[in-house]
């Protein structure tokens, strides 16, 4: 017996090595670590990231003059995020101004140079604060694509910043936008509102222009699937490629990984053309728990069906020794 | 017409007609087990279930798997995982099986090799057995294929590219296993079968080789004694279950095996239940993209010890050193010279050997999975690989110096 225990004891402790290295310790080494920011937006990450560039220019002394003035326009963009932060917004004054951006920001929205304006319907629940102001002040430079527009074109949303030329009226608008409160947001209007305009999710048989109807004519599906077509032609011709489908994006990519790209796909996708979308973590939890639902919907039956099995098992083996102990009775 | 007497039993009716008995003395009450083993000797029926897990998961993941590269990976990541009732079940039972199926092979094997179970008369054992673990890899290869996942694809690219034989540049080759110049649908539909039917097909043959290879030369046991089987039955079958040297496969010997089962089935279920990714690689949850070549490919743990050996030698001697590896186990019954049939640890020099190669796989298996841009980890991978090949040379030797106990 106290032999059979040793000998087990040698094969876990391989088994568990054997494990480590190819898992725990393999994955450790093959990644590169991306520090999350809990969700606050305060242009750390942009400024290092900036710095880092600068870094890098300087050694090789190529185009340091460009990536000194980033480094500075980023610095004094999140100052100045953070002074028009600390004001005091007025959400009375701020309705007014949020007029100006219903004119796009509408119900039934059309693609507009690349990309649908997104429903701010729930804009206050799902994204932060100071992600708003600097989004208002410059849109670009907020999701942290500002590369993207250096010499050529400009952020669709580039104008913004023309309506809303004074602080006082940023801050109030955002100060609307947070008090807006309609309803209990679902984890599917999450979703919807922060990734569904670029990514389509087919398991839950959405595209890019929302839930896929169902059609008594195939004439109709067809002229649909169309519509679908051009929409994704305009998405990928603004971001280079068309935005992988979320359908199970839970499962091919790790927790720590989705939450620091949301936070700021720059970090681990170096120029990428994917904005921040600037998620709360009330937002964010929202959109995981959906991308949870359709990516891995098997997820509470596990749970349920779990511990009953292992449970099993176990009286199984303990059965099974009562029975061992009985066969080999008198063998010794 | 042979002439029959009327049975009064149903047993006696079968035995009339199939030697039912017969069978069930030869096979299971009269196929004797030496008494001295431990619980390394179940493994060989863990692994008889853990295949019979295979089959018939497999069997219920066949029903709604669709073998065409535009159909196969929503079948698999949708339809049988969100529509099929308990298909994520089956599904992560096959995919935890098909991994577990590997460590338990390899426990086994080193059980083998330890105890010296390929020696005097159990070559066939091996050889067979051997045989299996390459049908195995196999199947497990074209299983993975099929979920048509970004490694599927590029793991399929990267293993049939071998077929090229570096500068032989045998691209014909490659494109006739492949049936298209780069891996598509004739090659899914070809891997389909292979997994489902001849490779399958070609295991259960093995299986029944290798069960009875056993036969004649009997199992082995803990301190490689000869046994005289038929004096120790005889003792047995008179009631001494105490001085007799064996014991009958079943239900004495099975006892043991089921209670070993139980506590595999254990780990195996929490598993299933709680720990399946690390069967299931994240990067086959994004579709085959041509286009897009993921940042690592890597092949599933149980290859990556052969993986390491291919790769940090230049393209001709790692394609030679990886065709040599996959094939060396094959000759240890003729490389070991020495005649004793003992534990390792009995063996002098051999016991070191043994050590030695199992850390050197794992070194090579862990090197295999980590990035060979990394100076210090392909180094590392290098000298395991070299020592993997110089502990093959030596083995005829140091096992010619041993001396017989």
């Amino acid at each position: 017996m106290n032999k059979e225990l040793k000998i087990f004891g040698v094969v876990a402790f391989f088994t568990l090595f054997l494990y480590w290295g190819v898992e725990p310790y393999a994955h450790s080494q093959m990644h590169k670590h991306v520090e999350g920011h809990n969700f606050v937006y305060d242009g750390t990450a942009d400024i290092e990231e900036a710095e880092a560039k600068l870094a890098i220019a300087k050694e090789s002394g190529v185009k340091v003059e460009k990536a000194e003035a980033t480094a500075k326009a980023k610095k004094e963009f999140w100052a100045s995020v953070a002074k028009i932060s600390k004001l005091k917004g007025d959400p009375v004054a701020g309705e007014a101004g949020f007029a100006m951006c219903s004119g796009c920001h509408m119900d039934g929205a059309m693609n507009m140079g690349g990309v649908t304006p997104p429903s701010l319907e729930h804009a206050g629940s799902l994204y932060d604060k100071n992600y708003l102001i600097a989004l208002v002040k410059n849109p670009a430079m907020a999701s942290n694509v500002d590369h993207k527009y250096a010499d050529t074109a400009m952020h669709p949303m580039g104008s913004v910043s023309s309506m809303f030329p004074d602080d006082q009226q940023i801050a109030d608008v955002v100060a609307f936008l947070k008090a807006k409160k309609s309803g209990e947001l679902t984890t599917k209007e999450a979703f919807t509102d922060a990734c569904g305009r670029c990514h389509a999710m087919r398991y839950a048989k959405t595209s890019q222009l929302g839930d896929t109807p169902k059609f008594k004519y195939k004439k109709d599906e067809l002229k649909y699937q169309v519509k679908i077509l051009e929409e994704q032609d305009l998405v990928k011709a603004y971001m280079g490629k068309l935005p992988p489908d979320l359908s199970i994006i839970i499962r091919a990519r790790g927790e720590h990984f989705l939450e620091t790209f949301v936070e700021n796909p720059q970090s681990q996708l170096a120029g990428t053309p994917m904005p921040r979308t600037g998620l709360s973590e009330e937002g964010y939890e929202k959109v995981k728990e959906y991308l949870t639902e359709i990516g891995d919907p098997s997820k509470p039956h596990r749970e349920a069906i779990g511990p009953w099995v292992i449970l099993f098992f176990i009286i199984f083996t303990g059965l099974a020794f009562l029975w061992k102990k009985e066969k080999w009775k008198g063998h010794h | 017409m042979a002439h029959f007497e009327k049975a009064n039993s149903l047993n006696e009716w079968m035995d009339q007609r199939l030697a039912v008995n017969t069978i069930k003395r030869v096979m299971q009450t009269e196929y004797w087990i030496p008494k001295d083993i431990n619980f390394l000797w179940a493994m060989g029926m863990v692994l008889a279930a853990t295949f019979g897990i295979l089959l018939v998961s497999g069997i219920f993941l066949l029903m709604y798997y669709k073998p065409d590269v535009n159909l196969a990976f929503d079948s698999v990541n949708y339809t049988i995982m969100s529509e099929v009732g308990f298909g994520w079940l089956w599904r992560h039972v096959h995919g935890v099986a098909a991994s577990l199926v590997f460590l338990i092979i390899y426990i086994h094997m080193f059980t083998g090799i330890y105890y010296g179970s390929y020696k005097k008369g159990r070559e066939l054992i091996w050889l067979s057995g051997m045989l299996l673990f390459v049908t195995f890899s196999a199947e497990a290869f074209s299983g993975y294929m099929l979920p048509w996942g970004q490694m599927s694809y590029w793991a399929g690219m990267v293993i049939t590219n071998l077929f090229s034989g570096g500068s032989l540049e045998a691209y014909a080759l490659v494109e006739w296993i492949r049936g298209d110049y780069v891996p598509g649908d004739a090659f899914l539909t070809r891997f389909f079968m292979l997994h489902v039917l001849l490779l399958p097909l070609a295991i259960i043959g093995l299986i029944v080789l290798h069960f009875g290879t056993l036969r004649l030369p009997h199992v082995n046991n803990q301190e490689g004694a000869e046994i005289d089987f038929e004096e120790a039955a005889e003792l047995y079958k008179n009631g001494n279950h105490k001085d007799s040297k064996v014991i009958p496969f079943s239900p004495v010997f099975l006892s043991k095996d089921i209670f070993v089962m139980g506590v595999y089935f254990i780990l195996f279920f929490y598993l299933v239940f709680y720990h399946f990714e690390f069967a299931m690689d994240p990067v086959n949850f994004d579709p085959a993209d041509g286009l897009k070549t993921p940042a690592h490919i890597y092949p599933e743990w149980y290859f990556l010890w052969s993986y390491e050996i291919l790769r940090p030698f230049s393209k001709d001697l790692g394609l030679v050193a990886f065709g040599i590896a996959q094939v060396i186990f094959l000759a240890l019954p003729f490389l070991d010279r020495s005649p004793n049939v003992a534990p390792a640890s009995r063996r002098g020099l051999f016991h070191y050997w043994f050590w030695l190669m199992l850390i050197d796989m794992l070194v090579l298996t862990f090197m295999g999975k980590l990035p060979p841009t990394d100076a210090l980890f392909a180094n590392i991978g290098l000298v395991a690989a070299l020592l993997f090949f110089a502990l093959w040379i030596a083995l005829p030797i140091i096992t010619k110096l041993e001396k017989k106990l």
